[in-house]
């Protein structure tokens, strides 16, 4: 969505204006709504998106520099975090794995929740509404200690085999 | 130009007026976000791979159901006016169907329609499993999706995280993929003012809202498109459900609204709505958010039946004929920018005339 004000830039605040009884909403980039003056309530770092993709860059980590975390790249499609946090968009399903850490943290501040609960996938069959079984809670969580752990070929494996019990 | 008779209704079921509570809702959209696995995402995937990934779809698309007898489209290969025909009509995202400048094409964009179902390829997602239906009708409009998602979910190795769910391109959409949206009319609760209170309740409550065209489209002649805004943590039913709970409950304050205007403000309602219907009948010269305005008051007004030479289908159609795209095509040619607003008028005067020659006229009071 772009500003509907300069037409250039993404549009980070939607406002709702309602003017005897007329309600429009428009976009605003953060250049835009500032230049306008527009108390909009809330700042470009509250939503959550914007927010986190500003984060992004001041990490407070020293252990982690910045530059060498916006750096590390997912192995399959190229991606890294620098790109992420230039377009908002992943590159790819290796990406949630490759950068599980970031993403998680992200889906938990966009949706207040990071598990699935709807319609199971499998490839192949008709997705079904079912509880993951225990094999499948033991396997997340060699998973997550996994990715955690940076290793990623083995995180790969338990994906698919989780992918195989579901 | 295409030929948009192609499609068995043109498209266009979903204006019908037909459904649940459409006095009140005009029409029920649910769609479903897919990627396939092997596959990269739209933003690092290059003009061969999106190739690929069409191909890939339009051959599963044909073993189904769902979509063997679709009509297809390829986005890039259409000129500008068809694309904004297909996006006016609901049919194509503003992302997919670059109305503005065929510079912002998207490469290998596809889309495929079959009666009421349709799938975007190569939008921001691989794949955007969606359906449209006429009214308040978000059990059989999920159903239409559902089924075409598990006929292509067979056939295709879909982007699947055994904790995430459904993975997709923008974060926002993980988890389910799913997002249900319902365009319903609120011009009691406008007039009223009691529409800001209602959309911040919404929001508060995990909804959205959001113009006639979707996401960054502004709110034309009082119609707001309610949505859910989270698609993670919550089951496809939990979501439909609550979506379903809370516009019912939009709609009783709206027919609340309209009934406390009519006790109250009688006279000054008629005249708006009759007013409305009067510029609509005779002017001249129409602009495309004076005609949403009007209609607005044309609709309240026969919805309450104030206005009884009109139907709701009349005014559901207007809303994508008044269009630029389908001024045009309706003359056949291109339109420059001063003939679009006296063709609109024209075209407005010419539906509600044959209303009133459609229906028996009331006798004069």
């Amino acid at each position: 969505m772009k500003c509907s004000h300069c037409g250039e830039r993404e549009g980070v605040v939607s406002l709702t204006q309602i003017i005897e009884g007329d309600v429009r909403t428009v976009s605003l980039c953060a250049k835009c709504a500032a230049e306008k003056g527009i108390e909009t309530g809330i700042g470009v770092a509250d939503t959550p998106l914007g927010g986190f993709l500003a984060a992004l860059g001041e990490s407070t980590d020293p252990d982690a520099p910045l530059a060498e975390a916006l750096e590390a790249r997912c192995e399959s499609c190229g991606a890294t975090l620098r790109d992420f946090r230039e377009t908002g968009r992943v590159g790819c399903a290796e990406c949630y794995l490759a950068f599980d850490a970031p993403l998680r943290e992200l889906l938990r501040r966009l949706h207040g929740s990071t598990h699935h609960t709807g319609m199971r996938y499998a490839a192949g069959a008709a997705p079904r509404q079912l509880e993951p079984n225990r094999t499948a809670v033991e396997l997340r969580e060699q998973l997550r200690r996994a990715v955690e752990s940076e290793q990623f070929e083995l995180a790969a494996e338990l994906r698919d085999r989780l992918r195989d019990t579901e | 130009m295409i030929d948009l008779s192609l499609l068995p209704d043109g498209g266009m079921a979903w204006l019908e007026a037909s459904g649940p509570g459409s006095h009140l809702v005009v029409s029920t959209r649910v769609r479903l976000a897919r990627n396939l696995r092997r596959h990269r995402f739209a933003t690092r995937s290059d003009g061969t791979e999106r190739e690929a990934i069409l191909s890939e779809v339009e051959a599963a698309a044909a073993t189904t159901e769902g979509l063997r007898r679709a009509v297809r489209f390829r986005l890039d290969r259409l000129d500008l006016l068809d694309r904004q025909l297909l996006h006016e009509r609901h049919l194509v995202s503003r992302d997919l169907a670059a109305p503005e400048s065929t510079a912002k094409l998207r490469p290998a964009g596809g889309l495929l329609v079959q009666d009421q179902a349709s799938v975007m390829v190569n939008e921001e997602d691989h794949l955007r499993i969606q359906a449209l239906r006429s009214g308040f009708a978000l059990e059989a409009t999920w159903g239409l999706v559902a089924t075409l998602d598990a006929e292509l979910g067979q056939r295709l190795a879909f982007a699947f995280h055994p904790e995430f769910g459904y993975l997709t391109s923008c974060p926002t959409n993980v988890g389910t993929g799913l997002r249900a949206s319902v365009l319903v009319h609120l011009p009691g609760l406008v007039l009223t003012k009691e529409i800001n209170r209602i959309l911040q309740g919404l929001t508060q409550v995990g909804l959205t809202f959001r113009g006639l065209y979707g996401e960054g489209s502004e709110v034309v002649g009082n119609l707001f498109q309610l949505s859910n805004q989270t698609t993670l943590g919550k089951s496809e039913s939990e979501l439909l459900d609550k979506l379903g709970k809370l516009v019912r409950q939009v709609m009783e304050y709206e027919e609340r609204a309209r009934q406390i205007l009519l006790r109250d403000a009688t006279a000054i309602l008629e005249d708006k709505v009759w007013r409305a219907y009067g510029l609509l009948r005779y002017a001249r010269t129409l602009s495309f958010e004076e005609t949403m305005n009007l209609l607005s008051g044309v609709r309240l007004g026969v919805g309450l039946g104030l206005i009884p030479n009109v139907g709701m289908y009349a005014l559901n159609k207007l809303l994508v004929f008044t269009q630029p795209a389908h001024l045009a095509a309706a003359q056949g040619r291109a339109l420059a920018e001063d003939e679009v607003p006296v063709r609109r008028a024209a075209y407005v005067r010419q539906v509600l005339e044959e209303e009133v020659g459609r229906r028996a006229p009331a006798p004069p009071t």
